[in-house]
């Protein structure tokens, strides 16, 4: 969005991942473009979340590239943000776990409250922005990280199974924030253990088994005609009643 | 009977005088400090004077330095790390002699003169506590730092940045953590006793100035001074404890 060229689409060669000796992941190759919503599945220990930080860059991989198109120029603002499952945020008030997110970035002090307030009420927040940020309840606080990664206006965003602790009412509150970023223009990228969530949000699946990408499909067509075993077996497991 | 009689009789006898001077000395003592007597009022400014300072220094030091060793990764930094704990246990006589050579004539810093003076009381107390302030900060960064350290990366916060946030975040525990070191800094004895050399009027403080009046038999003095200095150290933990119990209420 921001200053001219575009980091999508992310491109990951060959993308290994070892950790004490055992493989996480294995030779991925993967491109990520703009534009449409990509949910990535998977069994628990397949390599979901280790992809993800590898595309964020907060893990280096083991060998292979991970490149965007543009590279991000290393004091500039980031231009990519991601939520993790749970959210972490800081001992401060609501409003200045934003106020600090905008500092990090580089905005201008005078800019960086009424950034954090239309972000909060963006979320739905902004009646609590003075109540320390640490006693909010789940849903709160991951609306919360939600309003800090959507202020950023990131280009790509990476969403860890940003609902895993959450209950269905909180749920439903996070998927429609979730939405409105994808249709503010960001590049949304998720991982849920939630299918009916996956089919709500995504528009292309990705399925991750065993340290591979094992089948990549528009998501009508991976619910309901997975081309590979893998996927197959997957969602026989996760929905045994199909 | 009889010979219970005696034996009570006989410690009573023994004890008494004492009981009397203890008890005599102790009334003394709390009108001492209760008119704020000017003899008693000096040493105990003195002590807070030498301490506040010895304190604010080390803090100013060891918590970037706890910080560091948390957040940054460098080589040497284990070994660092393991010296620092290490230091805890100093002995207050051991920083006293090392500051004492450090500011005699013939030492590195000889030059400055400061040796018997209130500031070479500063210096060895600030390096009795630093080891203190920057094993603990330390210790209370790195548990931050595990849980923070992916979120401040992907907001794209540098070490620096990162250090301010969490020594920010920690604050009501650095806060206990430096009351602790105050606490250390004002009940030691050994080395300002040394480097300062407890001359009336001068170098005089709480801690040196009991151990004298003690041995000289002035016990009134060194009762009150106990007193103030038993109330100070009792006054910081409950301060700590408070502090600390608000916080974890306010922010979880």
């Amino acid at each position: 969005m921001a200053n001219g060229s575009s980091l999508l689409p992310l491109t990951l060669e060959r993308v290994s991942f070892t950790a004490r000796g055992h493989a996480i992941l294995r030779e991925v190759n993967l491109t990520i473009r703009a534009g449409t919503r990509t949910v990535i599945l998977g069994p628990n220990g397949a390599g979901k979340s280790v992809l993800m930080r590898l595309c964020h860059g907060l893990l280096s991989p083991t060998s292979g590239r991970v490149r965007w198109a543009t590279l991000e120029r290393p004091r500039a603002p980031r231009r990519q943000a991601m939520v993790f499952q749970r959210p972490v945020l800081l001992r401060r008030s609501v409003l200045g776990n934003l106020t600090f997110a905008l500092s990090v970035a580089g905005v201008r002090r005078a800019d960086r409250a009424p950034r954090a307030r239309d972000a909060l009420e963006r979320v739905g927040l902004q009646a609590l922005a003075h109540r320390p940020a640490r006693v909010l309840s789940g849903g709160e606080q991951q609306r919360l990280a939600l309003a800090r990664a959507w202020m950023l206006q990131p280009e790509v965003l990476f969403l860890d199974e940003p609902t895993a602790n959450l209950d269905p009412g909180a749920t439903r509150e996070i998927e429609s924030i979730i939405q409105s970023i994808h249709d503010s223009g960001t590049k949304v990228v998720m991982i849920t253990h939630n299918l009916g969530q996956a089919q709500r949000l995504a528009d292309e699946i990705v399925l991750v088994d065993r340290g591979r990408i094992a089948e990549r499909a528009s998501v009508d067509r991976f619910f309901r005609q997975p081309a590979t075993a893998e996927a197959d077996t997957f969602l026989k497991g996760e929905l045994p009643w199909r | 009977m009889l010979k219970a009689r005696d034996r009570n009789y006989a410690q009573f006898r023994q004890c008494s005088p004492e009981m009397n001077t203890v008890s005599l000395a102790l009334g003394e003592a709390v009108a001492m400090v209760a008119r704020a007597d000017p003899t008693l009022v000096e040493i105990v400014v003195l002590s807070l004077r030498v301490s506040l300072t010895a304190v604010v220094l080390a803090t100013l030091v060891a918590l970037p330095i706890g910080a560091a060793l948390a957040v940054a990764s460098f080589p040497g930094r284990q070994a660092l790390i393991v010296v620092l704990n290490a230091l805890l246990g100093l002995p207050a006589v051991v920083v006293g002699l090392a500051v004492y050579l450090l500011l005699s004539r013939a030492g590195p810093l000889g030059a400055l003169g400061i040796l018997f003076t209130p500031g070479a009381m500063v210096v060895a107390q600030a390096v009795l506590v630093f080891p203190l302030i920057a094993a603990l900060a330390r210790q209370s960064v790195a548990d931050a730092w595990h849980e923070y350290r992916e979120q401040l990366h992907s907001l794209g916060a540098g070490p620096i940045a990162s250090a301010i946030a969490l020594l920010h975040d920690l604050r009501f525990s650095l806060v206990t953590i430096v009351l602790a070191a105050f606490g250390r800094a004002i009940a030691e004895v050994g080395a300002v006793m040394i480097v300062g050399g407890n001359i009336d009027g001068v170098t005089r403080v709480m801690t040196t100035a009991i151990a004298l009046e003690t041995s000289k038999g002035d016990l009134p003095l060194a009762l009150g001074l106990g007193l103030v200095l038993l109330a100070i150290v009792l006054l910081l933990n409950i301060g700590a404890h408070v502090l600390k119990e608000r916080a974890q209420r306010r922010h979880g």
